[in-house]
């Protein structure tokens, strides 16, 4: 049974005030365009995950979307801080919560895998368990060691962009793979955003690389170019540039405001957003291919 | 040739390294050192991006480190769970790259705040990978500008594990990585003595003792061997600048 339906619809029926939500995607397929949505549909007291919240949440806690933030590495990755969201831990205006990548990761993949903790080996450094008191350590029952550990991660929403996805939502993706998969089984609703919809012969002519199966999916919504100005691995670039134009635009609230005008409320969805850019920026990011060798599965 | 304080710290970063190592790369100035030893010396280097890629072959300097770039024609592509369990914890890992506001005598990294943490004074980053690669990456290095504000005599915050109060307690800690073998700054670098305390061990060209010391928050030790750096050669600048052309970090 098909899944399809518009953004717009996905995020109206899937995703509530209050909800815990992430985004996922380490730098790679950041669903920007739901975000916007979010954004645009004016949800409210949401806790934000993701190991970075990248731009994505700079921007949602800008609009007034967020009460909480989960996060692992809050800065604009190679360019400097994510402002908004310092602002705000600064002032004491957002709540959050502070976990080391592998911490932050872990908890999904515990989340995703249905344990009730799940141990990593300690650090040495002690702070952050100290600040944070999901941190815990337990006594390893085999060795009488202690071992750091961690409870599970279950987002109310994940949502999980992908280079291709067919009506059922059985999706696939390559590039970094970041924690996409880890984050659609530890949520409870998932919804998929695909640069292509496929057939399903498509999917199954690859099944290696389907790291979604269709029956965790909720919905699945056809939109290109999503992940602007992160990127889709073979479909366009990140766009550098605007990462570093963010910077400045950030560095007052009035900036920030006038952006959100005219890039988000300004615009009715994400087709409309790419036009906006312009043929320039779509020129900048344009990718060359560089295809696999396809692999022989065999007729069995 | 002349060369600016951050071509200097990534050249002889970039020379700690040895070919056939696997290197977690950090974000930035590690960033540009891996991909400048990949270039001259250490053709075998094997870079490994947080991010899940393993034999990255970058064929333009990545802004962030999880670049697209990176994957194209890398050797193998996992997932971050994946890439802290079987690479990281695992000890798969040589040499790790961090940075970081504050690093202190015994070489403990501060990235998460300055001041205190429920009521931050300065909020920075935080962690990212930076916790797990200082704790079992076999041994790191790290790369900061020499300003007497990020040398203070002990971190505001410990973000990443160097040798703790000094002494064995990193090693009874049991913590596989051996922790900080390494300070490079703008001005030479600081090495880790027998006690795990950070001491001048070489100066680069043209910078005295005292310049240092007057610079680093600790009663800074000299080493009885200390060493002047080579300046970094016409190649090796050619290449870095090539790689950062925007001077986005150089």
């Amino acid at each position: 049974m098909s899944k399809l339906c518009s953004l717009s619809e996905a995020i109206r029926d899937h995703v509530h005030d209050g909800d815990l939500i992430y985004c996922a995607g380490f730098t790679h397929l950041i669903p920007f365009a739901a975000g916007h949505e979010i954004i645009r549909q004016q949800r409210r007291n949401l806790i934000l995950a993701r190991a970075t919240p990248d731009l994505i949440y700079d921007q949602m806690v800008a609009a007034g979307c967020a009460r909480k933030i989960i996060f692992s590495y809050m800065g604009n990755p190679g360019v400097g801080s994510l402002r908004v969201l310092r602002a705000e831990l600064e002032a004491g205006r957002l709540e959050w919560e502070e976990y080391s990548h592998f911490g932050m990761i872990s908890r999904l993949q515990a989340g995703a895998s249905g344990l009730p903790f799940i141990p990593m080996n300690q650090t040495a450094a002690c702070d952050l368990e100290h600040a944070n008191p999901s941190y815990r350590r337990v006594t390893d029952p085999y060795t009488n060691r202690e071992v750091i550990v961690l409870p599970p991660l279950n987002p109310d929403v994940a949502i999980v962009h992908v280079q291709r996805a067919d009506a059922n939502g059985n999706a696939q993706i390559w590039g970094i793979l970041g924690e996409q998969k880890e984050a659609a089984f530890a949520a409870r609703r998932v919804i998929i955003t695909a640069e292509e919809i496929v057939t399903e012969e498509v999917i199954r002519s690859d099944p290696n690389r389907t790291i979604i199966p269709d029956f965790i999916v909720t919905t699945v919504c056809h939109v290109p170019y999503c992940a602007h100005p992160s990127y889709t691995q073979g479909y366009y670039d990140r766009d550098n540039e605007f990462y570093l134009t963010w910077d400045k635009i950030s560095e007052t609230q009035e900036g920030v405001q006038k952006y959100l005008e005219e890039w988000v409320y300004g615009v009715v969805d994400r087709n409309q957003y790419w036009n906006k850019l312009g043929d320039e920026t779509h020129a900048r990011l344009r990718v060359s291919p560089r295809p696999s060798i396809p692999v022989d599965y065999g007729d069995y | 040739m002349e060369y600016t304080a951050s071509e200097l710290m990534t050249v002889n970063a970039s020379r700690l390294l040895s070919n056939g190592e696997t290197v977690l790369v950090g974000v930035g100035l590690p960033n540009l050192a891996c991909n400048l030893a990949q270039r001259t010396h250490a053709p075998g280097l094997i870079m490994i991006y947080e991010a899940g890629v393993v034999g990255s072959r970058p064929s333009r300097l990545p802004l962030s480190i999880g670049d697209p770039t990176l994957v194209s024609g890398a050797a193998l592509v996992c997932s971050m769970y994946d890439l802290f369990s079987l690479y990281l914890q695992r000890g798969n890992v040589d040499v790790g790259f961090l940075g970081g506001a504050q690093i202190d005598r015994y070489g403990n990294i501060n990235a998460t705040v300055i001041g205190e943490y429920h009521h931050p004074k300065t909020r920075l980053p935080g962690s990212g990978g930076s916790m797990e690669i200082a704790g079992w990456a076999k041994r790191f290095y790290v790369i900061t500008p020499h300003q007497k504000r990020r040398f203070p005599e002990k971190v505001d915050f410990c973000t990443s594990a160097g040798f703790l109060n000094g002494g064995n307690q990193r090693a009874e800690s049991g913590v596989i990585g051996k922790g900080p073998q390494a300070v490079v700054t703008d001005m030479g670098l600081l090495t880790p003595d027998q006690n795990g305390e950070l001491i001048l061990s070489a100066l680069h060209p043209g910078i005295t003792v005292e310049k240092v010391i007057a610079n680093t928050g600790w009663q800074l030790k000299v080493s009885e061997h200390l060493t002047v750096t080579a300046p970094p050669s016409e190649t090796e600048l050619h290449i870095l600048r090539e790689l950062d052309p925007q001077k986005i970090y150089l």
